[in-house]
């Protein structure tokens, strides 16, 4: 109980039980998980908002997202600056999207931001390819490659502008019953 | 309707524009007209124009530093002319403009709405504005609340021109607003809709700050608010914070998180569906437990009954059988009385009872009313409970099964196949090295196949080949068929031949007691390796049959196992109900309740000994023989179709039991503990993830309206059937001198209405409704035209969304149009300078 105290205010854990999809006792064990990635950088008390943030390959190197291969993406959708920094805040942000209660609205949301690899607001057939390549480990032709996004392109595009927008995405993802349990991740 | 207007009049007023800014000014202009001249009734045209209006206002002045990287990356695509972002599209095709985009149309372009979402934080909280602003809307009934979205109206429809003037502001206000609105929604409508936004943590939580301090200000500035709602707030803050503490306890209470994702991390959605299904029939069978612990195990176990049955020593066979030390315990029917407990079950009463047999409950009852307050009428307990357990179990399996069904099929059909494999396939669950590795072969195998059905058309069998296959197909489901029939046949003739061997026994008196109870477990062992053996001869059949797709593969066994397993349990049903039920003094049973439920016991137990059985040779044997001796680096794969339904079978046993074993929930949780970790044992040791597609969300939902369906509604009608219609045993029991268990409810209620004449009514409920059958037709009748009419209702809606495709297509069209549009006029007006603008993008 004494620790709870010096990690967090009460104030803090009531908004971050307000702001996302976690409870107390998960902000602490997410705090616990942030802090064991970089022992010396992130300190214990976070009572003053300490500007502290971890470089994406620290993060990336959490079991959870090793495997991963958008796990660059992941990371990078969810740090402000763009490069993969996470400050704490982010990090909580990252897995309370990531988590079960998270809604169909805002997993969409971000799924756009990772597959859209090049954050032109759009998933053209370059974030496409990419996101093919990633999936199969490049074991697609090019030729194959070329044809199955040329084919999404189509079936999803909705205003015929050959490329997706987010309207066109979340029509495709209200489509997929799966999408909600396997756009998840346990931590 | 409302973009074709403003087109209209947007023409002219672009004749002659100087910036885009102007353009705007035109376009809120025109907007806050409308509005004037529609006044109250504008409310939706409003709702949908000037969003987005906005929206785009607000973006555009945003939009300067985003819009870099599009910019670059289209000015790469003009010079590069490769296959990139937009050569390929309709635009090129078009004659009217082809590559050469001008800057204010970029800009334009780039401040679409749908483009926005997400990305920019202004874009965000006006929509959440707009969403907030609905949920408000949508509660005006309530008379506080109904003057704020009126009174803010104004200030929307000059909203537009206030954008232009500063960039950052706009934005304060624009988040002034939300917070404003924010605060009027409710504590938990406030806290859905902060969660639900996609902003940062950080900004998130200052929003909540502003919106609550605002709300201590507001009051502060009101000067004194009346004690009680000062009261009012303590209170609410006090149930807020015991609500916190609830949900966090709830969630410690959510089991086996840590085994749970290392399975889902290991082996990804498919085998994780299998071991949260085990976790809710575990739930289900707690909750089972709880009830009939609370009111009639513990009650009973208090005032135990003064003549218990002879004394048996315990000689472990017990705990095979069911029977000898267990039989004479809490554990079964034949244990509870038919008398009230107050204090003690006095023996007195039970002779009066004796003597005065029909009615006896009445004057019982009227005796403990005498002797003291507290009285608990046992047979109207055991009726009431058990009914109740059924009841509720039915409200929360139909509750699950409907939150399943909006889950896992949408009223659309799903189109897009492609699309929907590329992002949605991959599951970000899985977590180890090789079953990654695994799942994007499999990702890729069926990128292949896709891909192979798109591009061929599918090689035409011939009539013979088609022949063959549908004469395979023909003989694998007679094949099936058959042997399930013959088991039947065989399960029939088996258990009357048990039947009648149990007479002999029980005339002949020379057998040890052991003996006799050990042959009680024929049965069960027969029809467990019936269980066990059959389900791989449809299997081998399956395999036979070579089906095309892995998903009518699944169907196809699971339906078979499905009519195996309800076809052998309704004929035990027979043979229980029917066969030792109606002529209990052939087997010379005192109590044919306690022997049932002995009975369920034993085979409950002997499908439990089964499993392990086979998860033992069939997982780990069958591993260590295809590495060793085959030198084969495949593992097994884990079956989830068979396993979840012999999870399936046991719990309908269990729901059968419950009648005549109060107890037996409490075995069929240990039994689903212990399967829990052997399961998960067995499967990170010996199997390997699967590389056939699984889908989880559909296969969750058939799991479940399959436990619905036959399962539980089975067991709920032969319960039902025992209450209504068997005769309760006449000399054990709590519904001992009754014809039927139901009975004792009807005698409550003359009891009730003859002690208190007012509940008249309550004995004319009971004969008309209860024991009227009509009512119970009427009732279906009526339930079936409500299901009917909801089909109806989904048939309606999808055809709507038909039209709103088509609506939203036609929207794309007319976007495209109206873009062509603009950049003619922005050609017209300064040619010059766009051709240096290209020249300049061209060199670059």
């Amino acid at each position: 109980m004494g620790n709870k105290q010096t990690i967090f205010t009460d104030e803090q854990l009531d908004a971050y039980q307000d702001c996302t999809f976690f409870t107390r006792k998960e902000i602490l064990r997410l705090h616990g998980r942030y802090h064991e990635l970089a022992p010396h950088l992130v300190p214990m008390d976070y009572t003053n908002d300490p500007d502290v943030k971890l470089p994406l390959a620290l993060i990336v190197n959490m079991p959870e997202l090793k495997e991963n291969p958008f796990r660059n993406r992941i990371v990078e959708s969810f740090s402000e600056d763009g490069e993969g920094n996470l400050s704490f805040n982010e990090f909580v942000d990252m897995f309370s999207v990531l988590s079960e209660m998270a809604p169909r609205e805002l997993k969409a949301i971000y799924a756009f931001k990772i597959y859209d690899f090049n954050t032109d607001n759009y998933i053209c057939k370059e974030d496409l390819e990419k996101t093919l390549n990633k999936l199969t480990r490049e074991e697609l032709t090019p030729e194959e490659v070329n044809l199955v996004c040329e084919k999404a392109i189509e079936e999803a595009d909705l205003d015929g502008d050959n490329k997706l927008s987010f309207a066109d995405f979340e029509n495709m993802i209200s489509k997929a019953p799966d999408f909600l349990s396997t756009f998840h991740i346990r931590i | 309707m409302a973009h074709s207007v403003s087109f209209d009049i947007l023409e002219p007023t672009l004749e002659s524009p100087v910036d885009e800014g102007v353009v705007h000014d035109s376009f809120s202009r025109l907007i806050e007209e409308q509005s004037h001249s529609l006044d109250e009734d504008g409310d939706c045209l409003e709702m949908q124009v000037l969003p987005e209006e906005d929206k785009s206002e607000e973006d555009l002045l945003e939009e300067d530093r985003d819009n870099v990287p599009y910019l670059a990356s289209l000015t790469w695509d003009q010079s590069e002319q490769e296959r990139g972002l937009g050569t390929e599209n309709s635009r090129q095709t078009d004659p009217l403009i082809g590559e050469q985009w001008s800057y204010a149309t970029l800009r334009v372009l780039s401040s679409m709405p749908s483009r926005t979402i997400g990305r920019s934080r202004g874009a965000i909280l006006s929509q959440y504005y707009n969403r907030t602003l609905r949920l408000r809307r949508r509660r005006q009934s309530r008379p506080s609340l109904h003057d704020c979205p009126r009174s803010s109206r104004p200030s929307i429809r000059c909203y537009g021109v206030e954008m232009d003037t500063t960039d950052v502001g706009g934005e304060e206000h624009k988040k002034d607003k939300l917070v404003n609105n924010l605060q009027n929604l409710s504590i938990s409508d406030r806290v859905r809709m902060l969660k639900g936004m996609p902003l940062s943590v950080v900004e998130k939580s200052e929003l909540r700050k502003l919106a609550s301090n605002y709300n201590g200000g507001h009051s502060l500035n009101r000067g004194q608010i009346p004690c009680c709602s000062r009261l009012k707030y303590y209170i609410i803050i006090a149930l807020r914070h015991m609500w916190y503490s609830w949900l966090s306890f709830l969630h410690s209470l959510q089991l086996w998180q840590v085994a749970l994702k290392r399975v889902s991390g290991r082996f990804g959605t498919g085998v994780l569906s299998y071991f949260v299904f085990l976790r809710t029939l575990l739930l289900f069978n707690i909750f089972l437990l709880f009830i009939t612990g609370l009111f009639l195990v513990i009650p009973q176990a208090v005032h135990p009954p003064t003549h218990p049955g002879p004394p048996v020593a315990f000689t472990g066979l017990e705990l095979l059988t069911g029977g000898g030390y267990f039989a004479h315990s809490v554990m079964y029917y034949g244990y509870y009385t038919n008398c009230t407990l107050n204090g003690s079950c006095q023996p007195t009463q039970n002779s009066s009872m004796d003597a005065n047999r029909t009615g006896s409950t009445l004057v019982d009852h009227d005796d403990a009313k005498r002797g003291s307050h507290l009285s608990y009428n046992m047979p109207l307990a055991y009726f009431f409970t058990i009914g109740m357990a059924f009841f509720f179990t039915c409200i929360i399996l139909v509750y699950s099964m409907s939150k399943s069904f909006r889950h896992s099929f949408r009223v659309d059909k799903p189109q897009g196949s492609l699309a929907l494999k590329v992002f949605c396939s991959w599951d970000f669950k899985v977590i180890k090295k090789s079953s990654v590795k695994l799942q994007s072969e499999n990702i890729s195998t069926q990128f292949k196949e896709l891909l192979s059905e798109l591009s061929g058309p599918h090689e035409k069998k011939t009539v013979l080949q088609r022949l063959a296959r549908l004469s395979v197909h023909l003989l694998a489901w007679v094949m099936c068929a058959g042997s399930t029939a013959a088991i039947l046949l065989a399960v029939h003739y088996f258990s009357d031949y048990v039947h009648k061997d149990l007479q002999k026994r029980v005339g002949s008196a020379t057998q040890s007691p052991l003996e006799k109870e050990a042959s009680l477990l024929a049965l069960p062992v027969v029809v467990s390796s019936i269980n066990l053996l059959l389900p791989g001869f449809f299997n081998a059949v399956a395999w036979m049959e070579e089906y095309d797709s892995p998903s009518v593969h699944t169907y196809v066994a699971i339906f078979r196992n499905l009519m195996l397993k309800v076809s052998v349990l309704a004929v035990l049903c027979y043979h229980w109900l029917w066969r030792i039920a109606s002529h209990p003094q052939e087997l010379n049973l005192e109590c044919w309740e306690s022997f049932v439920g002995q009975e369920l016991y034993r085979f409950l137990l002997m499908d439990f000994i089964f499993t392990i059985l086979d998860t033992f040779f069939g997982e780990f044997l069958w591993k260590l023989f295809s590495q060793k001796a085959l030198k084969r680096k495949r593992k097994p794969v884990f079956d989830i179709a068979r396993n979840v339904l012999e999870l399936i079978y046991g719990q309908t046993l269990a729901w059968l039991g419950v009648l005549f074993a109060p107890l037996l929930p409490v075995v069929q949780v240990l039994k689903l503990l212990l399967l829990f970790h052997m399961k998960k044992t067995s499967l990170m040791l010996n199997c390997q993830a699967s590389r056939k597609p699984w889908r989880a969300s559909q296969m969750t939902t058939l799991f479940i309206s399959l436990l619905c369906f036959p399962s539980f509604v089975g067991a709920a009608v032969s319960v039902t059937y025992t209450m209504w219609t068997i005769k309760p045993s006449e000399r054990c029991g709590p519904f001992q001198n009754l014809t039927t268990m139901f009975q004792s409810g009807k005698l409550w209620v003359q009891e009730l209405v003859s002690n208190n004449p007012n509940m008249s009514w309550l004995k004319w409920m009971h004969t008309y409704l209860v024991e009227n059958p009509l009512f119970l037709f009427v009732a279906a009748g009526i339930f079936l035209v409500v299901i009917y009419f909801h089909t109806q209702v989904v048939d309606g809606q999808r055809k709507i969304i038909n039209l709103l495709q088509e609506q939203i297509e036609n929207e794309g069209e007319d976007k495209k149009f109206l873009i062509i549009k603009l950049q003619a006029i922005h050609e017209q007006q300064r040619p010059q300078s766009v051709q240096r603008q290209n020249l300049a993008g061209s060199e670059s």
